[in-house]
This record gives structure tokens, C-alpha cells and sequence, in this order.
């Protein structure tokens, strides 16, 4: 099996199953309770915690453990809403974000706030500028996604916080879920609020993942409750899930320090290899892109069709965002960058880990240069 | 931009006299320590500071770990060059510039030093020409020899230069275990850790004692100390953590004082057993996180009855400081948290709403003929358990 499917999931490490096992037998207590067992499992998420701030270069009391990326978003951008709209009602963002965010301020506009959702040039990158020309006194929130899931564009967050430096008054969220461990972000540097990361995208578990919230926001929660994770996100702590995406988190950030650059040799070697293919043309732009992602389009070919011929031979790419690949029309994303229909119909994703090696990338072109010439030929 | 190297530069170690070799070995050795897990980065110790060859290792990282080490005033991150004035000129752009990514740059100066004496540009013109090589090269930005937003160090050595551009402020103080032994009493609170910091900052080597009264006291206050001393040895090196069974002599001195002398006569029992330990242990002083007057058990009436019972120093680094002082101290080294933490510890434990505040001598005397001192203190004493901080197995940290 060549899996290249990794920006939809990733496959848990073994030791992160363990470590789920582990924990979820022998610290199964509440973390809440008094006893004895239930001080070890909270030492336990204590440890968790520190871990991952160390990690990601925060403080302790800036994480909150999730449940992914969709409640990351939900929370940061409602809870933005909901806890500053004394301030004002107006938010921004772009038109190539992850439904976890789109949709969560369609519901917000339903509720009378007003939202730009701004434009994205040929590569799907917005403007510094643009940004700049959409605030307005009541903007309370700018949200924008570090590294676009179907893409691999990389957004200019660090430029954007730098803008927001001098507004104090507009928050300013990150999407990080796909750039995590694959293009480095300091939060404070960026001027980064509230970060959204989750867990399986990083051989972590399902149902895992944090949302940074730096000190002194006041994030209106969505879920109310017994007062876990500082009354921001109320509920029993899934321990063993958090043990084992922390555990996830640091042998992914081990692996980083070499990986990143061995992913980026790997993705120009695809690159090269498509762009010699006839009638392939690669969406990723080539510069400002993460290195584990790239799309392109296959003209005259279903996207459908040629991911099941290459299911086949047991090799796992994909179409466009998992999230929406079910609904049968063109990605959004795609369109908003000004390609056409067909051609975004067409776009298929390839997205890498720092599992995948480069034999592996090697039979995967082989694999993709054959099946598209027999699927051509059969077509003719 | 990447740096070479790091230099750091002893603080007070570089007025000591003939000792300096004993403050200088032991830095080295804290320093490689710090980076032991770092194979490729090269630690070496000329005369006066301390040189790291970074290999490509992160300057920044690596700086960031040794700021906390004691001993290191700052840190200067630094690239090399061969002696060619056009190389050295380069080399001073280069730096700029990577600065400049980081940071909006106005002004900057040139620093030439020659320790290369038979160098035949004096500094002096060495700076000129370096500076004026910078300024026509770059747009908007100016030299400031008094305020500037960067100062650019070249170092003209023997047979390279070495040109510093970003600086990191480090801790000072001395080094870890220049100054010997001190036992510490750990409560749990905000004030004891920064203490203990403190003493560590001044080259003391800290083993601390807590004193635990289950089940009065839970198993998560006794968690918190521990992670409390976890922290101090993040800044001092091996840390033991003495856990005392206190319940014993708590309950004796509930059921046999008047309510108004428990506070100072508890002081008093557990001074007695931190001297046994601090004896056993290599000791010379004890340490205290009091601060004067903040409580009942810290006015000058309530510390000349407690401290009766010892011979030994008894260190309050913390004496004169105010409360907010010590809290913004105990955030900078990331113990805040931790002390917070709301579990109840001994000290609060059977306590009157109103202890006295101004107790003596002779009163304490005589209430204490009603306990069996010795006998509490030897069974506290046996009762102790040693934790070896810095070299504990965590099973939990196998997990993560």
C-alpha cells in the first residue's frame, strides 16, 4: 500500500496506540476526582499539557484539548463572536477556507454579523492589502487558514499579524491544522490569538487536537459545563486520546527537523515528474506552498475514475477536501482561484508524510504515468 | 540567516581571583550539560568566555537553553570570517541584514576590537571602513554610535574574525555548586521556590524539604512539590526532594498546645527535623521563602521564637522583597502556576483563624515541656522519603 492520502487522515503511529491503551486502562479515572487515582490522571493531562506547550513554544494555560479541527475553528470564531460582540459584529476571512470555518460563519451571518470573505489571486493567496482595506472599527476577528487543505498554498499569516499588531482590538485566528509540523509558525511572533491544530492529521488519534488561546482573550465557550480545560471546554478529558496525540505531537515534531526538507525533495521530484505528463497540469503553486500537498488537474479524465484506477494497484490519493469530496460539485477552492470548472473537476490531490519515502514515490509515478496512458488510450 | 556560533560571556565569574578556574570549570561543565543531547554543537573555553560551534544546530534554541544556566551573563550569536577586510565588510552586511528579517533596524554601529594586535588597521578605521561597506549597501538605515538599534561586535583574532550581531539577556549569577549545600523548605506556596531559585542563582547547590500530612494533606499537594522542585531542577542541576510524614507531630501539637502558640511551635518542630536532615545531608544552611511581616509567622517577634531551635543559618533570600516582586519572579521562572494550585498544605493545617503574631521565646518553652519533642522529630526523621528529582523514572513520561 502507498498511502498518499495524508492530508485527509494519517495513520496513528504504534506507539501513540499504546500509549491510548495504556492510559485508557490503567488511568481511566476522572481527572476530577478526589482520590488518589484521580490525582494520577490528572497529573497525567498536567504532563500532557506542559508537553504540548513546550512543544509549541506557548504557555501551559494557552491550551485547550479538543475534539480536531472543527470544534478548534467553531470555537475560536463563535466563541469570538459571542464573546466580543459588545465590541462589534464585523469578522473577515477568506473564500478558501476549511468548511469547519466557512460554515461556521454562514451560521454566524445568519445570526446578523456581518462577514468579507476576501478574494484569492490565481494561486489562492490573499493580499496583505486586502485585508488591510476590509477592516473596519467593529472588526473583531480576522481568520484566515494557514496552509489550504486542497492546495497547499501557504497564506501570509505572519504579514497579517503584523497588520493586527497595531489593532489590539481585532483577534486574529489561524487555521494551522495542515501546516502543524510542516510549516513552522511561532504564535506570539505571528501575533497569532487563537490557533486551531488537530490530531490525526499528525498520526495522533481521531478526535484529538488543541486550540491555542493566548492569554488575556476572552472566548466566549461553546461548551458549558463542569469547568474542564479553564471553563473554556467542558466535559470528562479524554485522557488516553490526549496522552496519545501529545505522544503524536512530539515524535511528529522529531521527525520535522529532518522531515520537512525530505518531504520538500519528494513533492519537487511529483512536480517535476507531472508537469512532464501530457495533459496534467499542477494547481500547487511553486513557491509559497506547503511541502505535503500538491494538486493537479488530469484534463479529460474524472477525477473519480482515475483515483479508483489507482486504487487498484493499492495506492490512496484523493479528490478534493475529504470533508466535502462526497458532494459532486467543483471545489470551491479551486474555483475561487480561477480555475475552470472542468479543470477543478478534474483536480486530484496528492498529499505526503514523513512516512512516505521515495521508492515509494517513485512507484506511485510509475503507477500514475501507466494508468493514465491506458485510461486514455481506452477512452480513445 | 544562520549563525556559526555562540559566545557567551561570564558574568561576576570574571572578577573572581584565584578561584576562578574552580567558577569557570564548573560553568563549562553546567553549559555541557545543557547540550549533551546536541552531539553536533562543540562547547570550548578559552580564558575569558565560553565559545560554541553551533554545526548547524539552531542559535536560537540553543540560546534559549542556556539562558537559564547561572553563571552566563549574555549570549551573542556570532559568524566567522577569515581576516580579508572584504570578507569582514560581507560578513558585517550579512549580519545586518538577517537582523533586519527579524526586526526593524534604524540605526546600527560598529564595534571593532582587536585582540589581533599586529593587525595592521587600527579599530578605529576599521570601523569606518566596515560601517561605510554597511551603509552603501543597504537603503534607510543610518549609524548611531550612541542609541543604535544594532551593534555589530568584530572581533579581530588571530587568525579569523568573528562578527556578533543578536544578543540574548541571560540569568547572571554564579554557577550551580560554587557555593555548596543549603536545605530548603518547600511548602507548596509562591514564595519558597523563588527562594530556592534565588539561592541556586547565587551558585547554591538545593535539596528540599516538604513537609506532608496525610490524609490531611493529598496526594496532589504532595504532586505539586514535586513538580514545584522539577522546576528547580530545570535551573539547578540533580534536586532531592525530602517528603517528611508531618501528621504525627500536627496531631500532638493540636492536642497539646493552647491554639494561639500551634503556628510557632509547628515553625519550631519542623526547623528541628530540617536540621537532622540538613545534617545528614552535608547541609550548612537551611532556607526559608520568608518575607518579612507578610504572615503571622514571619514578623521579627514570630522568626526570633522559631528560630531559637537552630544553630544553622537560616536564609530568608526573600526577606525585604514585597509580595508582587516575588510573584512576578515566580512567573518569569514558570513556577506561578504550579503555586497556585489549590491544594491545602500543612502549614495552614489545625490553624487558628488568628495565631499570634507576636509570640516569644520563653512562652514556647514553656508550652513545648507538654510534647515529646525527640521522640516526634526521630519518628519524622525515619519517616522520610528521598526523592531523587533530577534522575526519577516517571512512568508517565514513558507514555508522552
Amino acid at each position: 500500500m502507498i498511502y498518499l492520502d495524508n492530508s485527509a487522515t494519517t495513520k496513528p503511529y504504534p506507539e501513540v496506540l499504546d500509549t491510548y491503551k495504556t492510559v485508557a486502562e490503567e488511568y481511566f479515572a476522572n481527572p476530577s476526582s478526589l482520590h488518589k487515582l484521580g490525582g494520577r490522571a490528572e497529573a497525567l493531562l498536567n504532563k500532557c499539557r506542559a508537553q504540548a506547550a513546550r512543544l509549541l513554544n506557548v504557555k501551559e494555560q494557552e491550551i485547550i484539548f479538543t475534539s480536531g479541527g472543527t470544534e478548534g475553528n467553531n470555537t475560536a470564531i463563535k466563541g469570538v463572536a459571542f464573546g466580543y460582540r459588545q465590541r462589534g459584529k464585523h469578522m473577515i476571512t477568506t473564500k478558501v477556507e476549511h468548511p469547519a470555518s466557512r460554515a461556521a460563519f454562514e451560521q454566524l451571518e445568519a445570526l446578523g454579523y456581518d462577514v468579507t470573505y476576501l478574494d484569492v489571486d490565481r494561486e489562492g493567496r490573499i493580499s496583505v492589502d486586502d485585508v488591510k482595506r476590509a477592516l473596519r472599527d467593529d472588526t473583531i476577528l480576522v481568520s484566515v487558514i494557514h496552509v489550504n487543505n486542497e492546495l497547499g498554498t501557504i497564506q501570509p499569516v505572519e504579514e497579517i499579524g503584523n497588520l493586527l499588531k497595531e489593532r489590539p482590538k481585532t483577534l486574529f485566528h489561524v487555521d494551522h491544522v495542515q501546516g502543524f509540523t510542516k510549516v513552522p509558525l511561532d504564535f506570539y511572533e505571528a501575533g497569532i490569538d487563537l490557533c486551531t491544530i488537530s490530531g490525526h492529521k499528525i498520526h495522533g488519534p481521531r478526535g484529538t487536537g488543541i486550540l491555542f488561546i493566548r492569554e488575556g482573550v476572552q472566548l466566549s465557550p461553546l461548551l458549558a459545563g463542569g469547568g474542564q480545560e479553564h471553563g473554556l471546554r467542558s466535559g470528562t478529558e479524554n485522557l488516553p486520546a490526549i496522552a496519545a496525540f501529545v505522544r503524536a505531537m512530539r515524535m511528529t515534531t522529531e521527525r520535522a527537523r529532518t522531515g520537512i526538507a525530505a518531504l520538500d525533495k519528494l513533492s519537487k521530484r511529483i512536480r517535476q515528474a507531472l508537469e512532464e505528463l501530457p495533459g496534467v497540469t499542477v494547481n500547487t503553486p511553486k513557491q509559497g506552498a506547503a511541502p505535503h500537498i500538491l494538486n493537479a488537474t488530469v484534463h479529460g479524465l474524472r477525477a473519480e475514475v482515475f483515483i479508483h484506477a489507482l486504487e487498484e494497484e493499492g495506492i490512496y490519493i484523493s479528490t478534493k477536501s475529504a470533508c466535502s469530496s462526497k458532494e459532486s460539485e467543483a471545489s470551491a477552492v479551486l474555483l475561487a482561484c480561477g480555475i475552470p470548472e472542468e479543470a477543478a473537476r478534474q483536480a486530484v490531490r496528492i498529499s505526503l508524510s514523513f512516512e512516505n519515502t521515495p521508492e515509494e514515490i517513485e512507484r506511485f509515478l510509475q503507477t500514475f504515468a501507466r494508468k493514465l496512458s491506458e485510461l486514455k488510450n481506452a477512452m480513445e | 540567516m544562520r549563525y556559526d556560533q555562540l559566545v557567551l560571556s561570564f558574568g561576576e565569574i570574571a572578577l573572581k581571583g584565584k578561584n576562578r578556574q574552580m567558577f569557570s570549570d564548573l560553568l563549562f561543565h553546567r553549559v555541557r550539560e545543557r547540550l549533551r543531547d546536541l552531539p553536533s554543537v562543540k562547547v570550548r573555553m578559552p580564558y575569558d568566555h565560553i565559545e560554541i560551534d553551533l554545526n548547524g544546530a539552531n542559535g536560537d534554541e540553543v540560546a534559549e537553553r542556556l539562558r537559564h544556566v547561572f553563571g552566563i551573563q549574555s549570549i551573542r550569536a556570532a559568524i566567522e570570517t577569515n581576516l580579508d577586510l572584504q570578507e569582514m565588510q560581507a560578513g558585517a552586511l550579512k549580519v545586518l541584514l538577517g537582523e533586519q528579517a527579524n526586526r526593524p533596524i534604524r540605526t546600527f554601529k560598529i564595534s571593532t576590537k582587536r585582540k589581533n594586535k599586529k593587525y595592521p588597521t587600527p579599530s578605529n578605521e576599521l570601523n569606518h571602513l566596515i560601517g561605510a561597506h554597511v551603509l552603501r549597501n543597504t537603503e534607510g538605515i543610518k549609524v548611531d554610535v550612541h542609541h543604535p538599534d544594532l551593534e555589530i561586535k568584530v572581533e579581530v583574532l588571530e587568525n579569523r574574525a568573528r562578527i556578533s550581531g543578536r544578543t540574548y539577556e541571560a540569568a547572571g549569577g554564579l554557577p550551580v555548586g560554587s557555593a555548596g549545600k543549603v536545605l530548603l523548605l518547600l511548602s507548596g506556596g509562591i514564595d519558597s521556590p523563588v527562594a530556592g531559585y534565588q539561592l541556586m542563582r547565587r551558585g547554591a547547590t538545593v535539596e528540599a524539604i516538604h513537609f506532608h500530612s496525610p490524609p490531611y494533606t493529598s496526594d496532589r499537594a504532595r504532586q505539586k512539590v514535586i513538580d514545584l522542585a522539577e522546576k528547580l531542577h530545570f535551573y539547578g542541576g540533580d534536586v532531592k526532594l525530602h517528603i517528611v510524614p508531618f501528621t504525627e507531630a500536627q496531631l500532638a501539637i493540636r492536642d497539646s498546645l493552647p491554639e494561639s502558640y500551634r503556628m510557632t511551635i509547628m515553625r519550631r518542630m519542623m526547623l528541628r527535623i530540617a536540621e537532622r536532615v540538613a545534617e545528614q545531608r552535608g547541609a550548612l544552611a537551611l532556607a526559608t521563602g520568608e518575607s518579612l511581616g507578610q504572615v503571622a509567622s514571619q514578623t521579627l517577634e514570630s522568626m526570633n521564637t522559631i528560630n531559637e531551635v537552630t544553630n544553622l543559618p537560616v536564609l530568608r533570600p526573600l526577606i525585604a522583597m514585597d509580595k508582587v516582586d516575588i510573584m512576578t519572579i515566580a512567573k518569569e521562572i514558570d513556577t506561578y502556576d504550579i503555586s497556585i494550585r489549590p491544594y491545602e498544605d500543612c502549614c495552614t493545617l489545625f490553624l487558628p483563624r488568628a495565631p499570634k503574631t507576636k509570640p516569644n521565646r520563653e512562652h514556647a518553652n514553656r508550652f513545648e515541656k507538654n510534647l515529646p519533642i525527640d521522640a516526634l522529630v526521630q519518628a519524622a526523621v525515619d519517616g522520610i522519603e528521598t526523592i531523587d528529582i533530577g534522575r526519577h523514572e516517571d512512568s508517565m513520561d514513558a507514555l508522552l
